[in-house]
């Protein structure tokens, strides 16, 4: 994580997307999740419209396609836990190509998949579209806890230095004929870590103090102040306010 | 620099009697006594454990002194007026990375006058200042992370020149750096005009840099005197475990343009 | 292991979100008291959570990248829940846990926004209350030294990963979006989860043993048991005489909080069971009404690869269920300490005492 991924993760650019404050964007996202998720598993049509909706919002944005699947390998995990479950969940069975597989499980299959690539999708998209440092402001403006937002910037700050320190003793170790094979090898690896979290607290004391030197007293001065126009608000409801119109179609069909 | 209309102005740093020992006993300074004039530019040089560390922790505070006083232009470090304190102490600590913990060299610079209650236009102004000080004005939106360690280093002094501080004290500010950036950093603290306090062991650049030295050893200031004077005393360096770099002869650099 | 949008409905998932913000929000007073003592800290505890909580999420995010070689190409990571909480305390843990979620939702779309709140109270409120509630249990037990802390650290990594399992299922059970039978998915998860919480509970021993020998003023769990101060006499280190024996660690440790967490681990292994074993699962009776059920065991053990860790007697779901929460969680710990106790008894560690910590 950290600045130095941020080049991975947010791919610069100058679409309206990009333009709107992290603010409308992180709500518009949450909304939208928020939609896709409360919408039936039967109305398998929505799921379709919710699609084309992030496909046009990556359309506006100019993400492309390649960027926004690769990212998307992140769901594998559940992808093969949502395939297990025509197996075991029980119910009326249907027969494909020999195998018995039931219903609800297929359905349930189905939900999971559907509702979970789709979240995964729109938070790439937020992810692919807005600066690291935006994402924490827009937090912050959204009424997250101060001081969480001020962890989680501490954290994006140093992940690449600690990052950094643990590829280092890794380097270290291996240039004096030290590879990891096997659990026996373990208790190395252990102190490397239990060394790393020293480097870690002890960097944050210091931390502490060069921010006790310039005047900290508990609280971040707030150097950028977001705003957001009208416009900015409506053009960001557009995505959620439209699933919305889907997901109550969705119900009342 | 802070400019208030005074006929005789007073030091900007007198440490007097200092002492201080850590919560769990361990005594770091046996009474530590320094006078730095406005403008002057000292070097505070002494072996490892002397207690340098420790004695620039109180200059902004940060340690309450045992015994003794510390006082920065007349104002003296106290609870009451830590801010104050703070702003008028600018600290470069040694691992730029410690200091830079803004997500941008830009917040990173507005972090300590923002503190102090600056906001918009007249902030973006002072970080500009800063940043143009020391050469980094177009990396300002860059994170400190993608930096070069010379680079950091001298955005790390940027932080502090913003405060606009009464002294800048260094603490080994060439530690890391490569013969380039060094030179690069020399020039620019040359051409700052605020008193400078540089805590080092790297003895050519406290000569290079600074007219007068002292050599803090086991808590105490052990001797005081031109830089050159110190430098050439290899009795003394050797008492007090400092050694000048192989080949290296004081008395044979030129003097260094000092005020 | 993070859960995405979508297996748990939304009211759940909302009742979920309360929790884990509940829990921050106690934790962000919390950490305060965590992190304001130590030479530097006097009295600063408040200031000093953001930059020290910080660094701590990344360490715990930088971690769970160091891979640990299993065998045959395969390796394992680090969650860290319980680590973190060793180390520096439950609140401070919970904040870090609930951060690297966080980060990890927006930025890396690892978890679903929606599941947010699930994910933290799954990852980080049980998890730390777990291992921090078992880890400090035994340490009182045990006796006072390095050893205990290790053993303890192994107890509580171990625990807490299975229970963290087991919370899930729970939540899976009130609000899962396909009813998948209860006591199935109980024994699958905390079955495969007690395997994770064996090389969990490694990973993390070994840490905080690696920290404890260096600086055992750090690990947060083991204050008080620091070694004592030496005075040096003609050139001997001779220990210098105890100033009134200790206590400190103990009367700071919240007392409350030890309860807690030792009843939310006992509460959850129960409730869990009592449900999993009790309710004769809808979609179960459903099958059973429909006389299908026989066909269905059939195909749930052979069809899913997690049978192979399922209790033996899967076919009697309803005692498995219950039994699963019992054995998995309990037994283990017992034989994991066990374990550990044989291999660690072989490597005396020889620690120098520790070094003062400032420069």
């Amino acid at each position: 994580m950290g600045a130095g991924h941020a080049h991975k993760l947010y791919r610069h650019g100058h679409s309206p997307v990009h333009a709107l404050p992290p603010h409308c964007k992180l709500a518009a996202v949450l909304c939208f999740v928020l939609v896709v998720v409360a919408t039936p598993r039967e109305a398998v049509w929505a799921f379709g419209l919710y699609a084309a909706l992030l496909a046009g919002v990556a359309a506006v944005a100019r993400v492309p396609a390649g960027f926004l699947l690769r990212r998307m390998l992140i769901e594998v995990p559940f992808v093969a836990f949502a395939v297990l479950m025509p197996f075991v969940v029980p119910g009326d069975q249907v027969h494909f190509l020999g195998i018995s597989l039931s219903v609800p499980g297929l359905w349930g299959a189905w939900n999971v998949l559907a509702k979970g690539t789709l979240g995964v999708a729109a938070s790439v998209l937020l992810a692919s579209t807005t600066e690291l440092r935006a994402l924490l402001l827009g937090l912050e403006r959204l009424r997250l806890p101060p001081m969480l937002v001020q962890i989680a910037s501490f954290m994006i700050r140093y992940g690449d230095v600690i990052t950094d320190e643990l590829r280092r003793m890794s380097i270290a170790r291996r240039s004096r004929g030290f590879e990891a094979r096997g659990v026996r090898h373990w208790g190395v690896l252990g102190k490397s870590a239990g060394a790393l979290f020293i480097r870690s607290y002890e960097r944050g004391e210091r931390v502490h103090l060069a921010m006790m030197s310039r005047g900290y007293t508990g609280t971040m001065p707030v150097i950028d102040q977001l705003t957001a126009s009208r416009a900015q608000w409506t053009a960001a409801a557009a995505l959620p306010l439209t699933a919305l119109a889907v997901c109550l179609l969705g119900w009342t069909l | 620099m802070s400019t208030q209309p005074r006929k005789q102005p007073p030091p900007s740093l007198e440490v007097r009697g200092l002492a201080y020992a850590y919560p769990d006993g361990h005594q770091a300074l046996f009474g530590v006594d320094l006078t730095v004039a406005r403008g002057e530019r000292v070097a505070l040089l002494g072996p490892n454990g002397a207690g340098k560390t420790t004695l620039v922790l109180h200059l902004n505070g940060i340690h309450t002194a045992g015994a003794g006083s510390v006082t920065v232009a007349g104002l003296p470090v106290a609870k009451q007026h830590l801010a104050e304190i703070r702003r008028r102490v600018g600290i470069v600590f040694q691992d730029p990375d410690d200091q830079l913990f803004m997500p941008t060299v830009r917040e990173d610079v507005a972090f300590g006058p923002a503190t102090a209650g600056l906001r918009g236009a007249e902030l973006e102004a002072r970080v500009v200042a800063a940043l143009t000080q020391v050469g980094m004005a177009e990396y300002a939106d860059r994170p400190p992370h993608h930096l070069s360690f010379g680079q950091r280093r001298r955005v790390a002094v940027a932080t502090v020149l913003a405060m606009e501080p009464e002294i800048l004290v260094l603490d080994e500010p060439s530690s890391n750096l490569d013969p380039a950036s060094r030179r690069e950093l020399a020039d620019i603290l040359r051409a700052l005009d605020v008193t400078v306090l540089m805590v080092t062991h790297d003895l050519p650049y406290a000569m290079e840099l600074c007219p007068r030295a002292v050599i803090l050893s086991e808590g105490v200031i052990a001797a005081d005197g031109p830089t050159r004077e110190l430098l050439g005393d290899a009795e003394l360096l050797g008492a007090h475990r400092l050694e000048l770099p192989f080949g290296f002869d004081p008395s044979a650099v030129p003097v260094p343009r000092g005020r | 292991m993070h859960v995405p949008d979508g297996m748990i409905n939304l009211p759940v998932s909302a009742a979920a979100g309360v929790v884990a913000a509940g829990a921050v929000a106690v934790s962000l007073r919390g950490a305060r008291r965590e992190l304001g003592s130590g030479p530097l800290a006097e009295g600063h505890g408040a200031e000093r959570t953001a930059p020290l909580a910080g660094l701590v999420a990344a360490f715990v995010f930088a971690v769970q990248m160091l891979n640990f070689p299993v065998a045959a190409g395969t390796s394992g990571h680090l969650l860290g829940g319980a680590l973190a909480a060793i180390l520096v305390g439950p609140c401070t843990g919970v904040l870090c846990i609930a951060v690297v979620l966080l980060m990890q939702g927006i930025l890396f779309a690892d978890g679903g926004l929606t599941a947010l709140g699930v994910n933290i109270t799954v990852m980080g409120v049980v998890t730390v209350i777990v291992s921090y509630g078992i880890f400090r249990g035994l340490l009182r037990i045990l006796p006072r030294g390095r050893r205990s802390v290790t053993v303890s650290a192994f107890a509580a990594a171990l625990v807490s990963v299975p229970a963290a399992a087991a919370a899930f299922t729970l939540l899976y059970a009130i609000g899962g979006t396909t009813h998948i039978p209860v006591g199935k998915v109980l024994t699958a998860m905390v079955g495969v989860h007690v395997l994770i919480g064996i090389g969990e509970a490694a990973i993390t021993a070994l840490t905080v043993g690696a920290v404890i020998a260096v600086r055992p003023d750090l690990v947060h769990g083991a204050r008080g048991l620091a070694a004592p101060l030496k005075l040096r006499v003609g050139g001997e280190l001779v220990d210098a005489p105890a100033p009134a024996p200790v206590a400190a660690a103990t009367s700071r440790s919240p007392r409350g909080l030890l309860a807690a967490g030792l009843g939310t681990a006992l509460l959850l292994a129960g409730v869990v069971s009592f449900y999993a074993s009790a309710s004769p699962d809808g979609l179960e009776k459903v099958a059973a009404d429909k006389g299908i059920d026989r066909k269905v065991e059939e195909h749930a053990a052979a069809g899913s690869p997690l049978a192979d860790y399922g209790v033996k007697d899967i076919s009697n779901t309803r005692l498995s269920g219950g039994l699963a929460g019992m054995i998995g969680v309990g037994a283990t710990v017992v034989v994991g300490s066990g374990i550990f106790y044989v291999v660690h008894r072989r490597r005396t560690p020889a620690n120098a005492p520790v070094a003062d910590g400032r420069s």
